[in-house]
């Protein structure tokens, strides 16, 4: 047993995977069991240690405003699984 | 017995804050090089990056950042040492990449405010302004990519990406707005700035400036503020209004039945003029925010530093101004600042004619130009009047050239055919005659022509002097400069 | 022989010499395929009427002119498919552009040809995670490959590619290279734009090089490195001739074999090996020592939190909106995404989905997500101490030679602590490569192993400096099963 209780299907839910009730055990164990293995981050003080995010301590990368040619409509909807009225179409949404 | 209980209805405060969102006008996307167009044929705009194809990457657009920074100055906010981009998770068919890039604890703007201008109230509530001078605070600014544009048809919804990362500012207020009325002032004047900062061309019909209200209702006395209800689907200033008043009468209505109010999403229907639930904060999202770490963070000390050389004047500086160095009226500078199309016009105007007055000038263009417009609905950039077209014709009338009544006629025939005024006097006529000998031969004949009159006049009685003044005017067919006629007349007659 | 079996050294001789042409190579690359595709699998499709064409008209004056290259399939080349290893890109997508890397590539005059299996969206150390396909060690069939850049190192062993590109997060490319007795080699981050490489997690993501030799990796890198202006994380530093810096002798170079790497658990083989390099360097004039790197096993947790998280972003794209997988007859919106995406993704890729998403989510991200970003600044700070004192890190590669197919299949954990020692400089953004350091015997069949050297940030020229004056003394160059 892990001692990390884990609401599976929350997580599914926001990541909008359909999960079986197996398959939701089954992660359900294995994520408990490597967050286990994670409670090792707990034996370092790290509460003054500054994040990383990135791996190069690189600024201020910006482009100029300036445009560039765009994909063609057909290059655009090409791999569109469904298209019409020259638009990627999906099921209805209702907002 | 029976006791009659007459309740005590208690009043209420509305807090109101709203989120504004603007659209940039930059050449190109927020993080790619498509164009950032309106109108185009649908997905003729996009590349593998704003389409969130597999493996594409973002890169920030350096003018966006730059109009940001530059609103943020304009409305007082600090931009923090070093700024930085993050994802927001959440899936939405016009969201390419299920993620939004935008800004969380690290935005380009702190803080700020937005003054309320008398002149950005309704019309109707200019009169009975609440809180005169108000600057509402503001929370943030930052920067976030647009969404795609969804179309829903009967059976099935189309997507078109062209809008989808184009530049979009988010401008949040604090609660600190207390009335529909405010809240229209407010959005009246930010959309002015931006204007004046030519960082966005915020026209709400066209989406470049949308608006999201959250309001709450307490029971005076009560130090928490009430639930936090969200407006969305509010599409013009005028709306703005009616959604806040809608929502505010019924969330007052439910209090006063004892109902409690929860946090909620709600969406303003304008034809019905009601708002609808959408959402409860129980299905709140969780967005998960964390760095992009495909995009560094910007340091921004150079930034502003670029920045602060351009900031152009707002219009409560050109207000002062205009009142200071031109002699306006408060109110007439305050029309003239309003609109930055306009405020150049009249000092395109005044600068076309050192001699002219800038005041009577000012005059003309509220009274005379602006009436015109908006009877004909043109805007200002359409003027068929030139602004040098307007001076020349306020110097001719300010001299006397011309009567005020001629004047009014030779400036709507300018408006029609869009001819100048030397032009239109000229043809109806209305040069003044000035030479003092031609007029001094005029006044000889009709004083040779009455000798009664001579003798009224050398009798005593002035006032009949007008006569011969009339009668020189009737002669002339109205031309005679009447000043001039009249001190010949007194000249020859009294000798 | 075929040409199939040369290295791309020695094709760039023969095709300068104008002994061969580019067609050729690609006939005996096909040949060589249609062989040994069937029990290796390393390829997932390859096009060669398309190659040909394309290979008739490549400038073999060039550098790399008229040498193919393998790419792995999440690397996107205008017109060819783009996979993943994962059906939810398998039906219909084609890539609708080049990545730079590609550009790059074919400026120098190579041209991609056949695209290589791979883990679902690189997420695996085994290859065993594609949902299109098994891919064998070509030193013993019945073994994993490694991974997740499986289909690349098999390619290049069983010499069915010159040289491939694959990508590393973990140790996607040194890993599989190790087992599979190539060169691997992942450059510093932001050496090779990351524009068009599907995303994993984008701060730890490089793409690199597999081949039979230390010398064709420098001479693709000399090709693949360098500024791109669509990647932000592009490094703006120029870019040494690395081919032209191999040769020089490491007497003096300062080694560090750090002690937290030598851990009980390492395969007897291996250590074995390692031991031996060590040996061997030395006997050139390096001066080998002992270091500290103690945040070394916060590295294993760090990488579970970052990698994931950042994908269960990089991974929301994949709805069946646009392109990819779409679910039939989905009754709603929601319905489409859940569905789509539960058909599209296999185990592992969800197993990290969720995890990631876990890690972000409200209430949790301080005590997952943040506490990792600290960890990984202490890892960072672990290499900046020890680069004063030494110019190369030396170490195993992986714990252990090429496991047997579906060893681990059920025990994620174990899986992700065999990645221990690749995990430390994708976390540090250092360049590092795996280049066969010896064999292990198992059941009668001889398994690579390799040895892991770590460069300092940018310093790429160390690294292979090291590596291919090792790989001249200890003769363990181009090996072939």
């Amino acid at each position: 047993m892990s001692a990390h209780a884990i609401d599976i299907q929350k997580a599914a839910s926001l990541a909008r995977l359909k999960l079986t009730p197996d398959e939701a055990a089954l992660y359900e164990s294995q994520l408990g069991k490597i967050l286990d293995y994670m409670d090792v981050l707990a034996r370092y003080d790290l509460g003054s240690v500054e994040p990383t995010a990135h791996a190069m301590p690189v600024h201020n990368v910006m482009r100029r405003d300036e445009s560039r040619p765009s994909f063609t409509q057909d290059q655009a909807l090409a791999n569109a699984p469904k298209s019409s009225h020259h638009q990627f179409q999906i099921p209805k949404v209702v907002e | 017995m029976e006791f009659k209980v007459t309740p005590v209805m208690p009043q209420y405060i509305v807090t109101i804050g709203l989120e504004v969102h603007a659209q940039l006008n930059t050449r190109s996307k927020m993080f790619c090089g498509c164009a950032a167009e309106y109108g185009a044929d649908p997905n003729t705009l996009t590349c593998p990056t704003c389409l969130g194809l597999p493996g594409a990457l973002p890169v920030l657009n350096e003018a966006a950042i730059e109009r940001t920074v530059l609103t943020g100055i304009m409305l007082g906010c600090t931009t923090p040492p070093v700024v930085k981009w993050d994802r927001k998770n959440y899936f939405y068919p016009d969201m390419p990449k299920n993620y939004q890039i935008s800004q969380y604890d690290l935005p380009l703007c702190l803080g700020g405010g937005v003054p309320l201008y008398d002149l950005a109230y309704p019309k109707d509530a200019q009169r009975s302004i609440a809180n005169p001078g108000k600057v509402v605070k503001l929370t943030r600014i930052h920067l976030e990519e647009d969404v795609a544009k969804s179309t829903h048809h009967d059976r099935f919804t189309t997507i078109d990406f062209n809008r989808a990362g184009t530049p979009l500012m988010e401008i949040v207020s604090e609660p600190d707005i207390d009335s529909a009325e405010e809240a229209f002032a407010y959005l009246n004047s930010l959309r002015q700035i931006l204007i004046y900062g030519g960082v966005s061309d915020a026209d709400m019909e066209k989406g470049q400036l949308r608006c999201d209200v959250n309001i709450s209702v307490r029971p005076e006395g009560q130090k928490e503020l009430g639930a936090k209800i969200e407006l969305k689907n509010i599409n013009s200033m005028s709306a703005v209004r009616r959604a806040i008043k809608a929502e505010t009468s019924r969330q007052i209505d439910c209090l006063q039945r004892g109902e409690k109010l929860i946090q909620s999403t709600r969406r303003w229907d304008d034809d019905h003029g009601e708002t609808t639930l959408m959402r409860t904060k129980e299905d709140a999202h969780d967005y998960r925010y964390f760095p992009d770490p495909d995009l560094l963070p910007v340091h921004t000390a150079d930034i502003l530093a670029r920045v602060r050389a351009h900031v152009p004047e707002l219009p409560h500086e050109k207000r002062a101004r205009f009142e200071r160095d031109y002699g306006c009226s408060t109110y007439d500078a305050g029309v003239l600042a309003s609109d930055k199309a306009l405020a150049s016009y009249y000092e395109d105007a005044v600068a076309a004619d050192a001699g002219v007055s800038a005041k009577k000038l000012a005059n003309w263009v509220i009274n005379d130009l602006l009436g015109v417009m908006n009877d004909n609905a043109i805007a200002i950039t359409g003027c068929p009047v030139k602004p040098e077209q307007l001076s020349a014709l306020v110097s001719t009338v300010e001299s006397g050239k011309i009567s005020g009544s001629q004047a009014k006629e030779v400036f709507n025939e300018m408006f029609q055919t869009r001819r100048s005024p030397e032009d239109i006097i000229k043809a109806k006529g209305f040069e003044q005659m000035n030479d003092a000998g031609a007029l001094e031969t005029m006044v000889d004949q009709i004083i040779a022509g009455a000798p009664d009159k001579v003798a009224e006049v050398r009798g005593g009685n002035e006032k009949a002097m007008n006569w011969f003044t009339g009668q020189v005017m009737k002669l002339s067919q109205g031309k005679a400069n009447p000043k001039m006629v009249s001190e010949l007349v007194r000249k020859r007659v009294l000798g | 022989m075929s040409l199939a079996n040369e290295t791309l050294a020695s094709l760039r001789r023969r095709l300068a010499a104008r002994e061969i042409s580019p067609a050729d190579i690609i006939r005996d690359l096909a040949a060589a395929i249609e062989a040994k595709n069937p029990s290796v699998g390393a390829y997932l499709s390859w096009d060669v009427d398309a190659a040909v064409t394309e290979a008739e008209q490549t400038d073999t004056s060039l550098p790399l002119g008229g040498v193919p290259i393998a790419i792995k399939d999440n690397i996107n080349v205008t017109g060819q498919p783009c996979t993943c290893g994962s059906k939810i890109l398998a039906e219909n997508y084609r890539s609708p552009y080049d990545a730079t890397s590609i550009r790059q590539l074919r400026a120098g005059g190579a041209l991609p040809f056949g695209r290589l299996n791979m883990d679902e969206f690189a997420m695996g150390s085994s290859t065993e995670n594609s949902a299109l396909g098994v891919t064998r060690n070509p030193w013993d069939l019945d073994r994993i490959p490694g991974g997740s850049s499986g289909g690349s190192a098999s390619s290049v062993a069983s010499a069915t590619a010159i040289a491939a590109l694959g990508s590393d997060t973990g140790g996607s490319i040194r890993q599989p290279a190790a087992l599979c007795g190539v060169v691997g080699v992942k450059p510093t981050y932001g050496r090779v734009s990351r524009f068009g490489l599907v995303a994993f997690a984008s701060s730890l993501d490089q793409i690199g090089t597999l081949t039979k030799t230390v010398e064709d990796s420098a001479l693709v890198l000399n090709h693949l490195c360098g500024h791109d202006p669509l990647d932000s994380t592009s490094l703006n530093e120029p870019v040494p001739d690395f081919a032209a810096a191999l040769g020089r002798d490491i007497k003096g170079l300062r080694i560090g074999l750090p002690k937290e790497y030598f851990i009980s658990g390492i395969h007897p083989a291996v250590a074995d090996a390692v031991r031996a390099a060590i040996k061997t360097l030395e006997s050139l004039g390096a001066r080998v020592e002992e270091i500290s790197l103690p945040h070394t096993d916060a590295g294993v947790s760090t990488y579970y939190i970052l990698a994931p998280a950042e994908a269960s972003a990089n991974l929301a794209r994949f709805d069946g909106v646009r392109y990819g997988h779409r679910t039939a007859n989905a009754t709603d919106i929601l319905d489409h995404y859940f569905s789509s995406r539960a058909e599209g993704f296999g185990p592992e890729v969800k197993r990290r989905i969720l995890l990631g998403t876990y890690v972000l989510s409200s209430g949790y991200y301080d005590a997952y997500y943040l506490k990792a970003q600290r960890a990984r600044t202490l890892i960072r700070r672990d290499f900046e101490e020890a680069f004063q004192k030494v110019d190369v890190i030396v170490s195993p590669t992986a714990p252990s030679p090429a496991h047997k197919m579906g060893e681990l299949k059920n025990n994620p954990l174990q899986a992700y602590l065999e990645d221990v020692f690749t995990i430390p400089a994708n976390l540090a953004g250092l360049p590092a490569m795996s280049v066969p350091s010896g064999f292990a015997e198992e059941g009668g069949k001889k398994l690579p192993v390799g040895i892991q050297i770590i460069g300092k940030a940018l310093d790429e020229v160390t690294m292979l400096r090291v590596a291919h004056a090792f790989e001249q003394a200890s003769g363990l160059s181009h090996l072939a099963p």
